[in-house]
């Protein structure tokens, strides 16, 4: 009984960080839109979504419209809702962000409108033109992968996914926080974008594994690559493959992929290095799934942390302690991690340098949040700068007809909505290459 | 310090005391001993009890209202329901209770029965021997009564109106109230006719024939009975503008300025019972407010009224009523060469943008929109092209963001009448 009610507690914790609005709530909401012309809303979501129309249409009781108008931009205007930080977004850009007044939840509102519609209709709400005839092959089921297909596709083309793992959704199948994705919408929002048509995807394909670039140029018509960054940096510190020490992003992956969260293994005492939301989920989950102490660590100030004010203060209010201005020097393990050492930090000059001082925190399990790359072996031949596939203007790498999006080209924000902007923008590049209109 | 005393709310309606000009109209909230009884309670000055007819009470249907909102918002509300539905001796039973036990306080009898004299008669002296400090004749009701051949029926053609109050008139010394109906083409036609029959004074106005909305499920105008509706009388905030101007019609025209008036027509707040006395009301009814928030309302309408005054010097409501009457002209007697000008505060705009669309698609293009290089919208007013027509404000979402300007342009008055342009001039 008391194991099962400590278990329920846990499941309990991944709940719906944001509960959904319903039906009067979101009226209302909608109600203190201003309907601003030219509205600065628009211009700061990378996907455009036409955010005073879909309020209005909300208001108006026509949400189906109101989701229409989201997934014309985004299609996973679902996932944008629950995961993209609107804080510095779109909701930063509301001209209600005054000393008075507070922004229109814009993003609540846009989860209203497309859970409405995924619930409430039977029928795709997209087309597909005629068939060109022509065929695109996809590399990756993330959100560029899957926004470039399903755009692909209603352009008319046939388009063949590749993905390398078990599940389509990329990052939104494994990478975001749980409470962020509740109840597998994310093979929800898949099985809604395939409804289209005219796409079939293909597990456990990876690239420069069982899958050859070669080839998919040889037998499609063009290829997107869509692959994000499936490898991660390392400390390069002793130790590090010590059990006990691993990566943020495999940590996230298997809460994700357990169904009965009491069920993750999480230590005592968590020490998350990194600075991005992905430590921030990693920490604040850790915490959630029941650790006593969990400690993220960052070599610089506040200010540098990639994470957004708003994460930061969700891992501060969900009792993690944050130690800034710390580098790690020393994993100390005997057959399982047992403490970490870390040097304070400066900066001098600009720089960022060591200090003489150091210490000590226990830890029995640490997670590597610091960041993650693209893996440049499977890309035989493409143009490559920093660790990103460099692409035009119109998305296409140094390949004639292969073009790539989302995280493993250098786009700026490293967010879903920029990936789902990417795939879009390519699937009309690639139907202009293919001889379409774009 | 000082020496002034609290202002005083103490009016008088055609010769009726009352402790405050706050009645509520005659509707259901004035249907019932109990009603009346926790709207004394809460401080109302007077009630019209609700309408009373001749024996056999009519029968109310179910449902009874129906409701206009705006972004959640209740703009206004209409009813289908009759005339008072309990047997007449059980209302006036509960009138005699209520005057003894409230005496400082005013119940009017309302009443309205079919056009024929006896009716009339009788009833009204039923009515005024329970003790009612005055009659009044619903002359209004848009809807149910008037099919048979009651209420607005009556109230629309002005020999009747005349007739009826001249009969109520002659079989009691008390003040009589006709009250008139808004679903006619002119006020003064009813107000008049009121007036020539001998009123003690007119209230206005009564309910605005309406259809609130259709249900489009239903394929019904709501409320609907069943899978039927029918037109209601619409109430509440949405009709005051109306009721405004049909009191101010009755206090400016020269014959019947001097009419008592009980204004009726979504009075809310203090404001709207200061707006009504300002064009020359001398007391006022409530309805839907009182519906909707309960009777407690009137604790504000008292305070905020009373506290206005104060700031104001007025010492009593007749330092004020009909103060607005006479700036209340025919569009005739305006100022052709008056200018006035909007003016955005930078400092204060959120550059929603709403002033520039209002302006540019629906008006004079007399507003700019240019993006500053620090990414600043700016909205700005071109005088030349600006018309003074207040639009951009009545959008703006900012209190005081938007001022309209007068412009000193140097030009004398000059009305219609004497513009060189009326061909009446020449």
């Amino acid at each position: 009984m008391a194991q099962d009610s400590c278990n329920n507690t846990i499941n309990n914790n991944f709940d719906d960080l944001h509960k959904p609005l319903n039906l009067q709530q979101a009226i209302a909401e909608s109600g203190r839109c201003l309907y601003c012309y030219d509205a600065p809303c628009i211009q700061a979501c990378p996907t455009s979504i036409d955010i005073p129309t879909f309020i209005h249409q909300i208001r108006s009781e026509n949400t189906i419209g109101a989701a229409n108008t989201i997934l014309t931009q985004n299609i996973m205007g679902g996932t944008c809702a629950r995961v993209c930080p609107t804080e510095v977004l779109c909701e930063e850009a509301c001209v209600l962000n005054t000393s008075i007044d507070q922004p229109i939840e814009i993003g609540l509102l846009q989860r209203h409108a497309v859970d409405h519609l995924m619930k409430n209709t039977k029928k795709h709400p997209f087309e597909r033109a005629k068939n060109s005839g022509q065929s695109v092959a996809v590399v990756g089921a993330g959100p560029a992968g899957l926004a470039c297909a399903h755009r692909a596709s209603m352009l008319g083309h046939d388009v063949t996914v590749f993905e390398a793992k078990e599940k389509s959704g990329g990052l939104n199948e494994y990478g975001l926080a749980a409470y962020k994705m509740v109840n597998d919408f994310a093979q929800d929002e898949t099985d809604f974008i395939l409804d289209i048509g005219g796409i079939k995807v293909i597990h456990n394909q990876r690239l420069g594994d069982n899958l050859n670039l070669e080839n998919l140029q040889n037998n499609y018509d063009a290829v997107f690559i869509g692959v994000g960054l499936s490898s991660t940096w390392s400390l390069d510190l002793d130790n590090e493959c010590t059990e006990g020490v691993m990566d943020a992003v495999d940590f996230i992956e298997s809460i994700r992929q357990t169904k009965d969260k009491s069920q993750v293994e999480v230590g005592n005492d968590v020490i998350v290095i990194g600075a991005g939301n992905t430590a921030i989920d990693a920490a604040v989950q850790a915490k959630r799934l029941g650790a006593e102490n969990v400690t993220l660590v960052y070599r610089r100030g506040e200010e540098q942390m990639s994470a957004t004010g708003w994460e930061v203060n969700l891992a501060r209010t969900n009792g993690v302690s944050i130690k800034l201005w710390s580098a790690p020097k020393r994993i100390i393990a005997d057959g399982h991690v047992a403490q970490m050492e870390f040097v304070k930090t400066k900066t001098k000059g600009g720089k960022l340098v060591e200090t003489n001082f150091t210490y000590t925190l226990e830890a029995d399990m640490v997670l590597k949040a610091i960041g993650q790359k693209l893996e440049l072996d499977d890309l035989n031949g493409i143009d490559v700068e920093r660790g990103k596939i460099v692409v035009d203007e119109n998305y296409q790498s140094s390949i004639e007809g292969v073009f790539a999006g989302g995280d493993a080209i250098d786009c700026g924000e490293d967010l879903t909505v920029q990936a789902v902007e990417d795939g879009k923008q390519a699937a009309h590049a690639i139907n202009s290459f293919l001889g379409g209109d774009s | 310090m000082d020496i002034r005393s609290k202002p005083s709310l103490k009016c008088n309606v055609a010769g009726i005391e009352s402790i405050n000009p706050f009645w509520l109209a005659s509707a259901p909230p004035t249907d019932k001993y109990i009603n009346v009884v926790r709207a004394f309670e809460a401080g109302w000055g007077g009630v019209v009890w609700k309408t009373l007819g001749e024996d056999p009470a009519v029968v109310n249907v179910s449902s009874r209202y129906g409701v206009h909102k705006n972004r959640g918002n209740i703009v206004g509300i209409n009813n289908i329901e009759l005339i008072s539905d309990r047997p007449l001796q059980t209302n006036l039973d509960e009138i005699i209770r209520v005057r003894k036990e409230w005496p400082d306080r005013v119940i009017i009898g309302s009443m309205m029965a079919v056009i024929e004299e006896r009716a009339w008669k009788e009833l009204a002296v039923k009515i005024a021997e329970t003790g009612v400090q005055g009659i009044e004749l619903n002359l209004g009701c848009p809807h149910g009564m008037c099919e048979r051949g009651m209420g607005s029926a009556i109230g629309q053609v002005p020999e009747m109106v005349e007739k009826v109050t001249r009969w109520v008139k002659e079989v009691v010394d008390i003040p009589v109230f006709t009250k008139l109906t808004p679903n006619i083409t002119n006020i003064l036609w009813s107000a008049e006719a009121a007036q020539k029959g001998g009123c003690d004074a007119v209230a206005l106005i009564n309910t605005v024939n309406s259809i609130t909305s259709v249900d489009l499920d239903l394929m019904a105008p709501t409320p609907t009975v069943g899978d039927q509706g029918t037109h209601g009388g619409y109430c509440g905030a949405a009709v005051k503008p109306i009721a405004l101007n049909m009191v101010a019609e009755i206090t400016r025209n020269h014959d019947t300025k001097d009419l008592n008036i009980s204004a009726i027509g979504g009075i809310e707040t203090w404001k709207d019972a200061a707006e009504f006395i300002a064009l020359g009301a001398v007391g006022l009814q409530v309805c839907t407010a009182a519906m909707l928030y309960g009777f407690r309302i009137v604790d504000d309408m008292i305070a905020g009224l009373t506290g206005w005054m104060e700031e104001k010097g007025y010492q009593t409501i007749e330092d004020f009523r009909g103060k607005a009457v006479g700036n209340t002209v025919d569009w005739n007697n305006l100022d052709m060469n008056f200018d006035t000008k909007a003016l955005i505060d930078q400092d204060s705009c959120i550059e929603c943008g709403r002033c520039h669309i209002a302006c540019e698609d629906t008006s004079h293009q007399a507003i700019t929109f240019d993006v500053a290089d620090n990414g600043k919208r700016i909205f700005t007013v071109i005088d030349d092209e600006c018309v003074g027509c207040n639009l951009c404000q009545i959008v703006c979402p900012v209190p005081e963001c938007i001022d309209m300007v007068p412009v000193d342009n140097g030009l004398e008055y000059m009305n219609w009448t004497n513009n060189p342009l009326n061909p009446m001039n020449n």
